[in-house]
């Protein structure tokens, strides 16, 4: 059971102009000197497809460039008021996504025991704006809505902090926002994109590792990188969350050259909801095993009252 | 690995565990309580039919039932209490019922923590009408509760729709937390379709041990509801012991997890304390003194109180950090 039907993949937004309050798109001109090279003319043709991106992690070169700008434009606080530790996980001191981090770059350092041959794997994580998101799914409050873009976004004045979402999403993207004490996660830089300019991230991101676009286009520029790379030999390339093979597809997807474990991500993630009638059926089960032990146990001390009646009228 | 690992925690703690205690606890006192009473109502149509003399208008439950319907309003505000304050926004929390910018009532059939939130404000509605019942026998000194609405609380056809579907709420209170956190993605909680069975078999251990504790003064006089509530507490200890090892074992590989201090609370705190000890005292004292029942009563709600604390706790340590997960 879920939220309304499985979606696929570049099919129209679900839940169309479900607009977060206080927010109005205009319908400013696109960005026409985007690396990217889309031109839809505003921010209304932008919505007539699922925008989202696609991150080459075989080009990332781990600058960090698009945590710096996702804190900036998203005026996201610093870690412990600026008291920050170092991790000692090689050169990651973000260490997680959460409420206060949209954007987390992790170092994988793949080396021999004696570190004379080995390899780095970078990646930028965020959040993946499932096609079929298990946050907005579980939320109870309806404060997680898909915009007209086809992103997830938290609107920040319905989420009460209830943290359902936070053990929902399969990718441990999201966290309390210890300012606002909401659920906060990437908004893919919704009121840019309303205002027909390209996510903070992918617009600073200086190896075009981090791509953003209609998610057709950008499926189509994937699959032709992955080709290019097996052509040179790397036929370790492929995509993660490209199909709809798991929650109907990502509009955050990435290009990945390992396992996805070695990235810290789930190899088939799914919906919450594949518990519930299961478990209710179970539970439903007991209460009635459980009414009717109770029952029997109650005719017998009827019974036994009865008879107690019975040795005191005797 | 279980994709479950790959989650972050939702740092449900010692609130939500006092609520899934307290919760448990309420829902399924209501249940026994209820059961009592109508058992009550049945005994007394049975005294009509064999022509004893029966008042039509007034259904008199029994001072163990009034107690068990005072312990499970207490339970419900209390945990509305604990489910508020463990909000980040607690003066939000109107916002798991009404949508905040509509006004229309927020509802989702699909997440157990909406529909538990509606099921805890009916059950609390039912709790309350259940109470107020009790209390107006209780004090009939009292004006306001000796008034028309009152009175009618406890004519015996209204009392038992009050019973049925406080009981019906009740133990959906009881074993709803267990699927919400199957729910989840979460390691554990979501690696098991078990946990809403084990939660409501718990809870209908620890209710009848609550009830004892805080009622040993009405059982000593009641030794026929004091023997039906261990005699049911016995048979499902025996339950809880079956689900808890098929829980366990339906876990799997992940089950590992408690390879460490969690599991060593696990096998001796639940298993042991909470479950085989009450069992052994059962059949070596049996029922034979108030003072024996109290005896078996504490380490069953303790064994309940720390089942929760174990599930809860030891999924909340395993995070995804950096590029792994820690705490496994």
């Amino acid at each position: 059971m879920s939220s309304g039907a499985a979606r696929q993949r570049d099919s129209e937004p679900a839940v169309r102009a479900q607009q977060p309050q206080g927010l109005t798109p205009g319908t400013p001109s696109w960005d026409s000197s985007s690396r990217v090279q889309l031109k839809p003319s505003s921010a209304a043709t932008l919505a007539q497809a699922p925008m989202g991106l696609y991150t080459d992690t075989t080009v990332c070169i781990g600058c960090k460039a698009c945590e710096v700008a996702c804190k900036e434009w998203n005026q996201l606080p610093a870690t412990g008021g600026g008291k920050h530790e170092m991790s000692g996980d090689s050169y990651d001191n973000t260490r997680q996504l959460d409420g206060i981090h949209w954007r987390h770059v992790k170092f994988i350092e793949q080396f021999s025991e004696d570190r004379t041959d080995g390899r780095w794997l970078m990646m930028s994580d965020v959040c993946k704006h499932c096609v079929n998101a298990p946050c907005l799914e579980v939320c109870p409050t309806g404060a997680i809505i898909r915009t007209e873009f086809d992103t997830v976004v938290i609107q920040s004045d319905t989420c009460n902090g209830c943290r359902a979402c936070i053990g929902a999403c399969p990718f441990g993207v999201i966290g309390i926002n210890d300012v606002s004490n909401v659920a906060q996660k990437c908004t893919l830089c919704y009121d840019r994109l309303q205002a027909g300019m390209e996510p903070a991230c992918s617009q600073a991101c200086p190896t075009d590792s981090i791509r953003f676009g209609p998610i057709r286009e950008l499926k189509q520029q994937a699959q032709a990188r992955v080709e290019q790379l097996h052509e040179r030999g790397e036929t370790r390339a492929y995509l993660y969350g490209a199909d709809d093979k798991f929650l109907g597809g990502l509009n955050s997807f990435y290009l990945l050259v390992d396992q996805p474990e070695v990235y810290g991500l789930p190899v088939n993630p799914k919906m919450p909801t594949r518990n519930l009638i299961p478990s209710s059926l179970f539970s439903t089960a007991g209460a009635m095993v459980l009414a009717l032990l109770a029952m029997v146990g109650l005719r017998k001390r009827r019974m036994d009252e009865r008879a107690g009646e019975d040795r005191e009228h005797v | 690995m279980s994709d479950t690992f790959f989650t972050a925690s939702p740092h449900w703690t010692w609130w939500i565990l006092l609520y899934f205690f307290i919760g448990g606890i309420a829902g399924a006192v209501f249940f026994l309580a209820a059961m009592l009473d109508l058992s009550g109502v049945a005994s007394r149509e049975s005294r009509v039919a064999r022509g004893e003399p029966v008042s039509p208008h007034h259904r008199p439950a029994s001072p163990v039932v009034r107690l068990g319907y005072y312990i499970a309003f207490l339970g419900v505000l209390i945990s509305g209490f604990l489910l508020t304050i463990d909000l980040s926004r607690p003066l939000r929390f109107w916002h798991m019922l009404i949508e905040n910018h509509t006004g229309r009532p927020m509802f989702k059939l699909w997440e157990p923590m909406s529909t538990g939130a509606w099921a805890l404000l009916l059950f609390g509605l039912f709790a309350f009408l259940a109470a107020v019942a009790a209390l107006s026998e209780d004090r009939p000194n009292i004006r306001l509760l000796q008034s028309a609405p009152v009175r009618l609380l406890r004519r015996p056809r209204l009392s038992a729709i009050v019973a049925v579907l406080g009981s019906i709420f009740g133990l959906y209170i009881a074993g709803y937390t267990g699927v919400l956190l199957a729910v989840t993605n979460r390691p554990i909680w979501a690696d098991s379709h078990l946990l809403g069975l084990l939660f409501l078999v718990s809870g209908a251990s620890t209710a009848p041990a609550a009830l004892i504790l805080l009622g040993a003064r009405r059982l000593a006089a009641d030794r026929v509801s004091l023997n039906w509530l261990v005699w049911f507490d016995h048979k499902v200890l025996i339950l809880e012991l079956l689900v808890l090892i098929v829980f366990l074992l339906s876990l799997g590989s992940v089950a590992r997890v408690f390879l460490d201090w969690w599991g060593l609370v696990l096998l001796v705190g639940v298993f042991g304390v909470g479950i085989l000890v009450p069992l052994f005292l059962h059949s070596r004292e049996g029922t034979q003194t108030i003072a024996s029942c109290v005896r078996i009563a504490w380490p069953v709600l303790a064994g309940g109180f720390l089942l929760r604390m174990v599930l809860l706790l030891s999924s909340n340590q395993i995070h995804v950090v950096g590029s792994g997960v820690t705490g496994r």
